[in-house]
């Protein structure tokens, strides 16, 4: 008797449970999916009925609406790629080395600057912006890339997070072997530490490119010239009047922008959301 | 693990360490102290010349403090960031009791984490506008939707309501974070030693005493991590609001984030008084963060580390009597 009444129990809890996440995974989808399908929509279509599962033929029509103005996605990504991979890898690369500093070598002001890492870790770049624009400004570095990217050597939370890798996977025998045959500290860095520490170092260079490629503050403030906007400056043009009339068009650009997420999205998920997980235990 | 080196290798611990602290010296800290000094300034105007000194240092912050559209951009932060995270929590917390539940397995978990995720890779930005569009009136879709289904016979102008429009940032918000917030509660729980669940088991608690007596007393940091890192991302927002309607309509979105760039960046160049507000920000995330320290230090732990420095202690005496040195 117990025995039927609990497994009755159990279907009604998971035809409940999947009906909620059915609904939430259309909750997710419908909005990209009637983006992409607008995207090649007419903008009369999309007046006429803004909602339909089947797709028009407008695409280009759609596309031919930026030329000429100052929306270019192409120009966008380049900006972005250029921003997003420089930083990334300065970021990884000098927050693993921070890393090791901190995890190899005894030195007397190793625990007070762990500290001001951590202190420091959840303050976020934009309260302090006045202060950074300001500094550019004066030396020349408003509309200049490096301005962005050279900053990301000194990511206190990649530090972080590094470091915790390193103390849990790297064995000090090796380094002590690497130092008896003669290898030079930075070498043994290069050649022999590097790469133990790939799985953090991909996982950490997902989320900061994702984070570099979407970040609007400061590239909205320090980049002022159409020729260096990035993608999310060039969404925020579709805000813009000349677009008000434009659904499709507007549809399209926010589909362009959206899609080589998506596409890096769904290659590494697997990994993505491991990566995920892992940040959140690092509090 | 002992871990012995010779003295000589110390310096390499401050020379590797030099790219990170150049770099945050002159990124983070000189802006964080130039911040500063600008709010004690009466900085206006691109142009340093033109800055002077004030009569009185906080005048500033006396106008920032004073200044009724900062108070409803602070109670708007505040406001938004509740009706975001409080469902958002919720939403995650059921989420992480039903993906970890040992008694129904639910299937396709793998999927439903990749697509509760995805909302928060995408571009703020984009998706601001994307909402934008979607409640456009009259023929938006999801006036399209509503008028077609029958929930109403006319299309309704969302944007014009304020609290409407509230509810839609903060939906957004709560869109876009609550994947992320079932992700970190789902590894804290899975982080739970499974002993505990079985003498639950043993002992004939059911699936909600566990969840209450067991799960959530034991994801109790991870849950303030969220708490507090959520709050600090909330006190920044500015992504949603400024390109869902630029902080409209009459003000009801404009975030704090919000309002500092529009005293600063839209024109009107006021960066003293953008300043003082920054800085008042920077003390309340701080104020957060510190809380978050101060809260997450569990006790055990305070005590396991009491006893591992009495330990060092008495580690470094030896070996100093041995003539070594005492290491971590």
């Amino acid at each position: 008797m117990t025995k039927v009444s609990s497994r009755n129990g159990s279907i009604a809890f998971k035809i409940f449970a999947y009906t909620l996440c059915i609904l939430l995974t259309i909750l997710s989808i419908f909005p990209f999916l009637i983006m992409f399908i607008n995207a090649t929509r007419s903008t009369y279509e999309i007046q006429q009925s803004a909602v339909t599962l089947i797709p028009g033929t407008d695409l280009l029509n759609n596309f031919d609406v930026y030329t000429g103005k100052t929306f270019n996605p192409f120009q966008g990504f380049v900006n972005s790629m250029i921003i997003s991979i420089g930083a990334t890898a300065l970021n990884i690369y000098f927050s693993t080395l921070t890393a090791y500093a901190l995890v190899a070598y005894n030195w007397r002001a190793r625990g007070a600057f762990f500290s001001i890492i951590m202190g420091v870790m959840m303050i976020p770049a934009q309260v302090t912006s006045i202060g950074f624009y300001q500094f550019m400004y004066q030396i020349g570095m408003v509309n200049n890339f490096l301005a962005l990217i050279l900053p990301a050597m000194a990511a206190p939370a990649t530090v972080f997070f590094m470091r915790q890798y390193m103390v849990a996977n790297l064995p000090m025998d090796l380094l002590e072997a690497a130092r008896i045959d003669g290898s030079r500290e930075f070498s043994t860095f290069n050649r022999i530490v590097l790469p133990i520490m790939k799985p953090a170092m991909a996982t950490q260079a997902i989320f900061s490119f994702v984070g570099n490629w979407n970040a609007l503050f400061l590239p909205l403030i320090l980049l002022t010239n159409n020729s260096n906007y990035t993608m999310p400056i060039m969404v925020s043009l579709l805000k813009g009047d000349i677009y008000k009339t434009e659904y499709g068009a507007v549809y399209l650009g926010l589909s362009l922008t959206v899609l080589p997420l998506f596409v890096v999205y769904f290659l590494l998920s697997k990994y993505i959301i491991a990566g995920v997980a892992l940040g959140g235990v690092k509090g | 693990m002992k871990r012995r080196k010779r003295l000589s290798y110390a310096k390499y611990g401050y020379m590797f360490s030099i790219p990170f602290v150049v770099a945050f010296l002159l990124f983070s800290l000189y802006p964080t102290l130039y911040t500063m000094v600008i709010g004690f300034m009466g900085a206006k105007g691109l142009d340093t010349a033109m800055w002077t000194s004030l009569d009185n240092p906080f005048q500033n912050y006396i106008t920032i403090l004073t200044n009724k559209s900062f108070q409803q951009s602070i109670g708007n932060t505040l406001w938004i960031w509740m009706m975001n995270f409080i469902p958002q929590i919720l939403l995650a917390l059921l989420l992480t009791a039903w993906f970890t539940t040992r008694r129904t397995k639910l299937k396709g978990q793998g999927f439903f984490k990749v697509i509760f995720y995805m909302p928060n890779i995408i571009t703020a930005a984009t998706i601001a506008i994307l909402f934008s569009t979607f409640f456009g009136y009259p023929m938006g879709p999801v006036n399209d939707l509503i008028v077609r289904f029958g929930f109403v016979d006319s299309p309704i102008n969302f944007i014009i309501d304020k609290t409407v429009s509230q509810v839609i940032v903060a939906f957004i918000q709560f869109w876009m974070w609550y994947g992320y917030t079932m992700l970190i509660l789902i590894s804290g729980v899975l982080g739970i030693s499974p002993d505990i669940f079985e003498a639950a088991d043993i002992d004939g608690a059911n699936t909600f005493q566990q969840f209450f007596g067991i799960t959530l007393p034991n994801i109790r940091t991870i849950l303030i991590y969220t708490l507090v890192t959520s709050l600090i991302g909330g006190l920044n927002m500015f992504d949603i609001p400024r390109l869902y309607l630029n902080g409209g309509p009459a003000g009801s979105t404009t975030t704090a984030s919000l309002f500092i760039y529009n005293q600063a960046f839209a024109g009107s160049y006021m960066y003293g008084r953008a300043s003082a507000a920054s800085m008042i920000m920077f003390v309340i995330i701080v104020l957060a963060s510190l809380l978050l320290f101060w809260l997450m230090r569990d006790k055990d732990e305070v005590a396991q580390n009491k006893m591992m420095k009495q330990n060092r202690k008495a580690q470094a005496l030896a070996d100093k009597t041995a003539g070594g040195r005492g290491l971590l």
